[in-house]
């Protein structure tokens, strides 16, 4: 039985209380005296060449401070990209630059060309309308493969192409492949879009830059996943300041799901302009500039095959997708379609041989970068999609073909094709425990019911695996990073037994106050309630990489295990002192330290006392007080990974999709609180089923976006995502790590598009629509419909 | 949003002269207007305020007219008008969120006459009246395209007169994203014959369809109008429907309209 807060319960989120009484402390609440305010003028057009900005006029309105233009940022470096990706060839990809203010060309409808600094926000938008532009328009590049036309205006022009890279993994394999596919009894292809989204998250991206004359010294008060690493891109490579003269907070952070990870050009602006102006500068991005401003994700094109042999057991994969970078490289944008994507491709099942190829492209639009998965829903989604075809086409059960080639509980440790290492898994049970919860069994049923109603009822399934707890930083600095992704921890226990932890990982909706403090309740033995998390602050916090790629309990959360370990450590020393035994004669239990086989003991406060009060204190041997610090970098990813099962209906009438069932059975290793694991699925299910029915970004071949604002970027709603059963009782704990967890974070948006995608086909060829083989996301009613009336 | 002046008459003579000011504009529930404001595409100099004015809201009925203020919420037309004509509270009530329905009024919806809105197709599926400080114009005057109306410059629509169907409905396909109609329909029945009005598939904005019409005054059943089929020509195309769809979606919802009416 756990402890009510330890590891295992379902403790209620304490952060809750402070947002839904609203009284989260979000950057935008951040108000500092003599306060002043930017508006960004950007670019209402894809690609021009910027003949003249003339900010007279606009720079004698009432309450202008100043108005900005790339001049003025000639000694700051560009927005650095923090991953170089080597291309087949052994080249480095092509890196263009990415200046604060766009300089002498716009790349982008959104690109910022000046910002006006005023007294207040609305004098600097109309300060903004009256400065007078001069930008010659040139022909964009929207079409990622127009774009590699020898002939295509190029988005860069001191660039050789509008290619980034051409990316082979695994190059060596590339012939034996083809090979493979040249002998293979069947070959399956699939051709799809991964549709490109935005990310979306309820608060808008807020900068507050603070200067302080007298210490020299920089406060950036920002939304971001990961405080430490802004500090470092933008002290380091954009404005030169060094980190004891930088501080980075990021207070409450209203979701972020990627887009909060990145450096934006607003941090280094508001940081830059605080100190040029003497007096803070902040800047609120309304919803139309996130559209525009925040990087997107997805949006790849892709061509992926499948050999197999007479008996249906996959032979060899193999693939060719497009992918956008947008007009600049977003932070870690390379290494998405790249190490995060190719890596998954042999996904749960052991085939030989794969080779992926990746063409990433600039084109004239907002960057791309990770969104929710980063990689591995366009991994996912093209093997599961092509998986459920492989079964169409061989006229075999789709559950069974799954079966045949998975890999087997008894494989692991499973070496894939595509280098990474699988600790464990055993996905017959998450896929038995998901079949068992659908009820699949009667399944047939239910679509004789749906039948007699008009309606067409469809059942789709997808596997999923994806390599999460980023990362090794060895590993990844082979692969390209210019970070390490370890995590830190401080954990400082108070003279009266409370305990204040430090962590690296920044929490925006994850929970981590709750579950970082069961964590360490369990392994001390005393109420979390006594238990304080403290992040998102560089000035109090050890350098931490942050949160992403569903590493925070198990990189985050290993740190402060490691902390925490050490800590308890020391405190038997100190009781052993106490106690007269040996160290290793005592014994932690509940808060208590107790002498081996006697009843002597001394409990927690007893000690935290003594190391704060060393009166009676071994001073020789041991330093006074109570505070470690560790770090803790992975020796592996985690592999988390599951059965989805999507049922639907649709009305053949309008061409709509009814979710009436969603069952997700994951296998996310150990649990910490089950409440927060079931939370996270859910939101992570929302996205997923978002994208696969209702999202798309679309821009027009002109560049402009046609779905930038909620009038025509759908977002779910909550009777969009309703019948969830989640379940994560199939546990196969991690190996490496020492809560034996895996994260849980992006796994609903990883498996959930192909299986509702797969549960629509699976609809229509039951009622006699076998023409359709594949109808791109968002699968909305009008294209549904045409699909079935082509 | 650019400055600008706010009075709150509370009568409409003074509305109507505070309307006669230079770039003034008259502010209803304010659902449409305020976001073009903030989004700086609109910038009235003085925005006249009608919802202090009393004798532009309430539902009420004279003998077989329903009359509604202007001013009245979509949110209020649901409650108040569901005894007397129920087809319409029920579009009423489908209109946007509690707090688009709690704000958005019926007059500022027929004087915006989007394209998508429902109300449009209320208005001319019944052959309703649309009174304005001026004059009374008929529903099929009064819309005359995406965005555009019978209404002069500075004139207010006071009240709208519905005559009573003998039964109606409102069947309407959501557009996802903004959920507006991506097509709707409007099925009013009278003794005199039945009309249909769509909205939300034509770059013409509302429009009554003849055909169905003509079928479902002969014979008021779903199955009247299961062969017809309106053309695509003319129709919206755009991200949420092709000009096909809309046309396809057109007949199958105002069978839906006439199943719920039944
Ligand atoms: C989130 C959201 C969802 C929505 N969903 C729907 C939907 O599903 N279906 C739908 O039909 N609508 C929808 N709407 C629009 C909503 O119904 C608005 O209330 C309506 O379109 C405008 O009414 P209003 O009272 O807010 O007008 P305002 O915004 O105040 O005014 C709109 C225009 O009409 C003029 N005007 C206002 N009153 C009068 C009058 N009495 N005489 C002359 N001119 C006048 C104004 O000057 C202005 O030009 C939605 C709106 C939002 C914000």
């Amino acid at each position: 039985m756990p402890k009510d807060d330890g590891i295992g319960a379902s403790t209620k989120r304490r952060e809750d209380l402070r947002f839904l009484t609203g009284n989260g402390k979000y950057t935008d609440d951040i108000n500092l005296r003599g306060q002043s305010y930017v508006h960004f003028l950007r670019s209402d057009v894809a690609h021009g060449r910027i003949n003249g900005i003339d900010t007279a006029a606009a720079a004698a309105m009432p309450g202008v401070l100043k108005i900005f233009t790339a001049a003025d940022f000639a000694s700051a470096g560009g927005i650095p990209c923090g991953w170089q990706v080597t291309d087949r060839f052994g080249k480095p990809m092509q890196e263009p630059k990415h200046p604060i203010l766009a300089d002498g060309k716009v790349r982008h409808v959104g690109d910022p060309i000046a910002a006006v600094v005023a007294e207040t926000y609305e004098q600097a938008r109309d300060a903004a309308e009256a400065i007078d532009l001069d930008i010659e328009e040139l022909e964009p590049v929207i079409d990622m493969k127009a774009a590699l036309a020898p002939d295509a205006p190029k988005v860069h022009d001191d660039l050789t192409s509008n290619l980034c890279y051409d990316w082979g993994f695994v190059e060596e394999n590339r012939e034996a492949v083809n090979a493979a596919f040249d002998s293979a009894a069947h070959v399956v292809s699939l051709e799809l879009t991964n549709n490109r989204l935005v990310a979306n998250p309820m608060e808008p991206r807020v900068a507050v830059g603070d200067y302080d004359p007298w210490g020299d010294s920089h406060t950036l008060y920002t939304t971001s996943q990961n405080p430490h690493v802004i500090r470092l891109l933008m002290g380091a490579f954009v404005l030169n300041i060094p980190e004891h003269k930088l501080r980075v907070v990021a207070p409450d952070v209203g979701g972020g799901f990627g887009s909060k990870i990145y450096h934006y050009a607003e941090e280094a602006f508001c940081t830059y302009a605080a100190k040029v102006l003497k007096r803070p500068v902040k800047w609120t991005s309304s919803r139309s500039e996130a559209f525009i401003s925040d990087a997107h994700g997805r949006d790849h094109k892709t061509t992926i095959e499948l050999a197999l042999d007479a008996d249906h057991n996959f032979l060899a994969i193999r693939t060719d997708t497009y992918a956008n970078m947008g007009a600049y490289l977003s932070t870690f944008a390379p290494s998405i379609p790249t190490w995060l994507h190719g890596t998954l491709m042999a996904g749960n099942y052991k085939t030989p041989l794969i080779y992926v190829n990746v063409k990433a492209v600039f084109t004239n639009t907002v960057p791309v970068d990770a969104y929710r998965g980063a990689g591995r829903p366009e991994a996912t989604f093209q093997l599961e999609r092509l998986v459920d075809k492989a079964a169409r086409e061989l006229g075999v059960d789709p559950v069974e073909l799954r079966r045949k080639n998975f890999i087997k509980p008894d494989q692991f440790p499973y070496q894939t094709p595509v280098a990474v290492v699988y600790d464990t898994g055993n996905y017959d049970a998450t896929l038995d425990k998901m079949l068992e919860l659908a009820d699949y069994a009667n399944f047939d049923a239910r679509v004789a019911e749906s039948k007699a109603r008009g309606k067409l009822r469809g059942f789709g399934i997808a596997h999923y695996i994806e390599a999460c707890g980023i990362a090794p930083s060895n590993l990844v600095g082979q692969l390209g990073a210019r970070a390490g992704l370890y995590e830190s921890a401080s954990v400082r226990v108070n003279a009266t037994g409370s305990i204040s932890v430090y962590t690296g990982s920044h929490s925006h909706g994850q929970g981590h106050e709750t579950t970082f403090a069961q964590v360490v309740a369990d392994m001390i033995g005393v109420d979390a309630s006594s238990i304080e998390i403290h992040h998102g602050d560089t000035s109090n916090t050890p350098m931490g990489m942050g949160t992403y790629g569903s590493r925070s309990l198990a990189v985050g959360g290993s740190a402060i295990v490691k902390a925490t370990n050490k800590i308890i450590d020391k405190a038997k020393k100190i009781a052993a002192h106490l106690l007269e035994a040996a160290p290793e004669d005592i014994e932690l239990k509940d808060g208590k330290f107790s002498v081996a086989g006697t009843d002597k003991s001394v409990d927690w406060t007893g000690v935290t006392l003594a190391a704060y009060v060393p009166h009676n204190y071994p001073l020789e041997d041991l330093e006074p007080g109570l505070e470690e610090t560790a770090f803790y970098d992975p020796s592996n990813f985690t592999y988390p990974s599951g059965a989805y099962g999507c049922e639907i209906e649709l009305d053949p009438e309008t061409g709509k999709i009814d979710i009436l069932r969603f069952i997700a059975a994951d296998d996310f290793g150990n649990i910490v609180n089950p409440m927060i694991v079931e939370g996270q699925v859910h939101g992570g299910l929302a996205q997923g089923i978002g994208q696969a029915l209702l999202e798309s970004c679309v821009y027009d071949d002109q560049g402009q976006l046609l779905s930038g604002s909620f009038m025509d970027y759908a977002m779910p709603r909550a009777d969009d995502v309703r019948g969830f059963t989640v379940d994560h009782s199939c546990i196969t704990p991690c190996t490496h790590n020492p809560l034996g967890v895996k994260g849980c974070g992006e796994a609903g948006a990883i498996g959930s598009p192909p299986a509702v995608v797969n549960a629509a086909i699976d609809a229509l060829h039951r009622a006699g629509h076998s023409h359709i083989t594949h109808i791109d996301m968002p699968l909305t009613p009008s294209r549904v419909w045409a699909a079935m009336n082509r | 949003m650019h400055n600008f002046e706010f009075v709150k008459p509370s009568t409409l003579a003074e509305a109507v002269a505070a309307l006669g000011t230079d770039e003034a504009q008259p502010l209803s529930g304010g659902q449409t207007l305020i976001p073009s404001m903030k989004a700086r595409l609109n910038a009235p100099g003085v925005l006249v305020s009608l919802t202090g004015i009393a004798e532009l809201k309430g539902v009420c009925r004279e003998g077989d007219t329903l009359v509604i203020g202007a001013a009245t919420t979509h949110a209020t037309v649901a409650a108040d008008a569901a005894a007397d004509f129920p087809g319409l509270a029920a579009l009423a009530g489908q209109i946007g969120d509690p707090a688009v329905r709690n704000r958005g009024t019926i007059g500022g919806s027929l004087a915006n006459n989007d394209p998508s809105a429902c109300y449009p197709s209320a208005a001319l599926g019944t052959g309703a009246t649309i009174v304005t400080n001026a004059r009374e114009i008929a529903a099929d005057d009064y819309f005359q395209g995406m965005f555009t109306t019978a209404l002069e410059e500075g004139e207010i629509i006071t009240s709208i007169r519905f005559p009573i169907p003998q039964r109606a409905a409102y069947a309407k396909f959501l557009q996802p994203a903004s959920r507006f109609a991506l097509t709707g329909v409007f099925v009013a029945q009278y003794a005199a014959g039945v009309r249909v009005a769509v909205t939300g598939a034509s770059e013409g904005g509302v429009f009554r369809w003849a055909e169905a019409e003509a079928a479902l005054s002969a014979q008021f059943n779903a199955d009247a109008v299961a062969g017809l089929s309106h053309p695509a020509d003319g129709m919206i195309s755009d991200l949420h429907g092709t000009s096909e769809y809309r046309a396809h979606l057109v007949r199958v919802m105002t069978q839906r309209a006439v199943r719920a009416a039944q």
